[in-house]
């Protein structure tokens, strides 16, 4: 593979072989503060990973990292195979398109009504028509169980549920090969929790795209994610499938699986599954 | 994304019609996804309306598309009229992505017909909405005024630190930019009075037109533009953000009303703050006119400062000084009143600071034609 030259087309070949995404001895430094120390990890195609820990632990840090908003004082992050620091730019722009990220409050252009929101991605490609491009919206409004009648919604007049929706929708809107939720349940009532949940989770098994997400949501940690990384003490402490990081013996894992939250959270049927 | 054939390398879109022994068949094979899309959907949409075209209801086969996504899917979609065609081939994993195309659509445009009567409906909604904006900001005024009413009983309980902070951002933060534009208006006042007059032989009335200018009607007006471009629009754009982010209803359920607390001591700050920066202007645009005199004219500052009493009233010094705190009260109002209208959102913000610094630096011209007809024959002496 490393003989092939990078190019637009065999840039999309990568995916297979390396990992989707290689974090490697990363050193992340706010000022005095040391946020990640020597951290790796290497994240599998088809994987729904989650990222946990205490707050302050840098999980939104390492998102940032990963999607090349925060630089790294030291190591690497390469996405799809390419690192995203002294990769030419308009490679970095064709790996920015291959992914989704859903923000924490939606993120949605607030100027911009819903059906100019999820748009804007297709309208950036200047590759469709708007004929063509109407049609994609509506079938992605479909795919989040938005009604189409909403589409020309102003973001402030929509719920914080259908903002979530909405979101996902702009972030799938170019079929990425990888998303990213920064806590895909936060301020959502846990009826509506669930339900975004099992959406994200259908997505994902029929377009098996490879998840990352930031989550303090037990629920939906244990009902989404395949693998879990425990970040602690600027590293990560733990990574594996549910049953490997509840083994750890750590104050952190103790504390936020076996607490009574937890405890609750892993009686339910999807995470005996998992930990079988 | 759907990786199947994953030994095989990916070929390009492609599409072929094969004769069979039950007729036409369109052999659609490679990579029918966004990737592989952007850079030639246009063409594949024109060879795909050429087949369509050719062979109407001939049996579609999709089993040698290695990768598909909606994009792909979206596009044979339109191609055969947006319903599934009589014999279709497909591979069991992509069956999903034409599972949500099935639906029955409706079409759902943006809402723009052409209104014929929109100029007079619009002139009409305006005319609306600032009749408006006058009620509003008059029952702001009047609110602020009944709130304030338990600060007489209570005057410890007083916004006294806001307002003090008020006075601090909008006026000592101020003298900076103000004495700059002062003396820069002073000395172009002056130079320009001054080659008039000289032609007359009328130099030693630079005094007069500089000190009843000045003194009377730039300084107020400069000083009234500043704090209207510099602390309206701060005062905007600052209660737009709190009531878009509920800090107005978190005030309100603790029982602080928001007119005492915000409002008032930005009112009482530029009320007390204009007229001292009018006062400061005056003196700055007046010391660069008496520059530009000597520099000019060769008259000494001294003779300047001397003659100024006597070809100024004082009164003038009063009216602009009295301006001031009138202006300063209509631009906190005016401010105060764009700022509880804004919208969530970002453009509101933009376009809400925007309207409140126009509308502030309008009313404060309106009131001051208003103060030159009151006081038409005050301060000016003719003899």
């Amino acid at each position: 593979m490393s003989a092939v030259p990078v190019t637009d087309e065999t840039a999309a070949d990568f995916a297979r072989s390396a990992p989707v995404i290689e974090v490697k001895n990363l050193w992340t430094v706010f000022g005095e503060q040391v946020v990640h120390r020597d951290l790796s990890i290497a994240i599998e195609a088809g994987e729904v990973v989650s990222l946990v820990g205490g707050s302050g632990s840098g999980k939104t840090t390492l998102m940032r990292q990963m999607l090349g908003l925060e630089h790294p004082r030291q190591g690497s992050v390469a996405v799809f195979g390419i690192p995203l620091a002294g990769t030419p730019k308009h490679l970095v722009k064709k790996i920015r398109r291959r992914w989704g990220v859903l923000f924490q409050e939606g993120a949605l252009y607030s100027a911009l009504p819903v059906f100019d929101n999820i748009a804007l991605p297709l309208r950036e490609l200047r590759a469709f028509d708007e004929d063509f491009i109407h049609d994609m919206v509506m079938l992605k409004l479909d795919m989040v169980d938005i009604e189409r009648r909403h589409a020309w919604k102003m973001p402030s007049d929509l719920s914080g549920g259908m903002i979530k929706r909405i979101a996902l929708a702009r972030a799938l809107v170019l079929e990425p090969e990888l998303v990213f939720l920064d806590e895909p349940t936060a301020g959502l009532d846990p009826d509506r929790s669930e339900s975004f949940v099992s959406l994200i989770q259908s997505l994902q098994r029929s377009l098996n795209f490879t998840v990352v997400m930031v989550t303090h949501d037990l629920d939906t940690l244990v009902s989404l994610s395949s693998r879990i990384a425990v970040l602690a003490e600027q590293r990560i402490l733990a990574y594996g499938t549910l049953h490997e990081v509840t083994a750890v013996d750590h104050p952190f894992v103790r504390n936020f699986f076996h607490g009574e939250r937890g405890k609750r959270a892993m009686a339910a049927p999807a995470a005996q599954a998992l930990i079988g | 994304m759907t990786k199947s054939n994953s030994e095989a390398p990916v070929r390009h879109p492609d599409i072929e019609i094969r004769q069979g022994e039950a007729g036409a068949r369109v052999w659609i094979s490679g990579a029918w996804d966004i990737r592989a899309l952007e850079s030639r959907a246009r063409a594949l949409r024109r060879r795909l309306a050429d087949v369509t075209r050719e062979v109407g209801g001939a049996g579609w086969d999709l089993s040698e598309v290695q990768r598909l996504d909606h994009v792909g899917a979206l596009l044979l979609w339109q191609a055969w009229g947006k319903r599934r065609p009589g014999m279709l081939g497909l591979r069991p994993e992509h069956a999903v992505f034409f599972s949500n195309l099935d639906r029955d659509k409706e079409r759902v445009g943006a809402p723009r017909d052409f209104d014929w009567l929109g100029l007079v409906r619009a002139l009409g909604a305006n005319m609306l909405l600032v009749v408006d904006h006058a009620v509003d900001m008059v029952r702001l005024l009047g609110q602020m005024l009944l709130d304030s009413l338990s600060l007489l009983t209570h005057p410890a309980r007083g916004p006294w630190r806001e307002i003090s902070a008020g006075i601090n951002r909008a006026g000592a933060q101020a003298v900076g930019i103000t004495a700059a534009v002062g003396a820069l208006i002073g000395i172009t006042l002056s130079y320009l009075s001054s080659e008039q007059l000289r032609t007359f032989g009328a130099d030693a009335f630079i005094v007069n037109i500089l000190g009843i200018g000045v003194v009377r009607e730039l300084g107020p007006m400069i000083c009234a533009v500043l704090v209207a471009g510099r602390s309206g629009s701060a005062i905007t754009a600052q209660l737009g953000v709190m009531r878009v982010t509920e800090e107005l209803d978190a005030l309100a359920v603790m029982g602080i009303p928001y007119t005492v607390r915000l409002i008032l001591p930005k009112v009482v700050a530029l009320a007390v703050v204009v007229p001292l920066l009018i006062l400061w202007t005056s003196s700055i645009a007046l010391l660069g006119g008496a520059l530009s005199a000597k520099i000019q004219l060769g008259m000494a500052i001294s003779q300047f400062v001397s003659s100024l009493p006597s070809a100024v009233p004082i009164v003038n010094l009063w009216l602009g000084v009295g301006k001031g705190v009138v202006f300063g009260i209509l631009i906190a109002l005016v401010s105060c009143h764009f700022g509880m209208r804004i919208e969530p959102n970002t453009e509101s913000l933009g376009i809400g600071t925007t309207r409140s610094v126009v509308t502030s630096i309008t009313v404060v011209i309106l009131a001051d034609a208003v103060f030159a007809v009151i006081f038409a024959d005050v301060g000016i002496s003719l003899t």
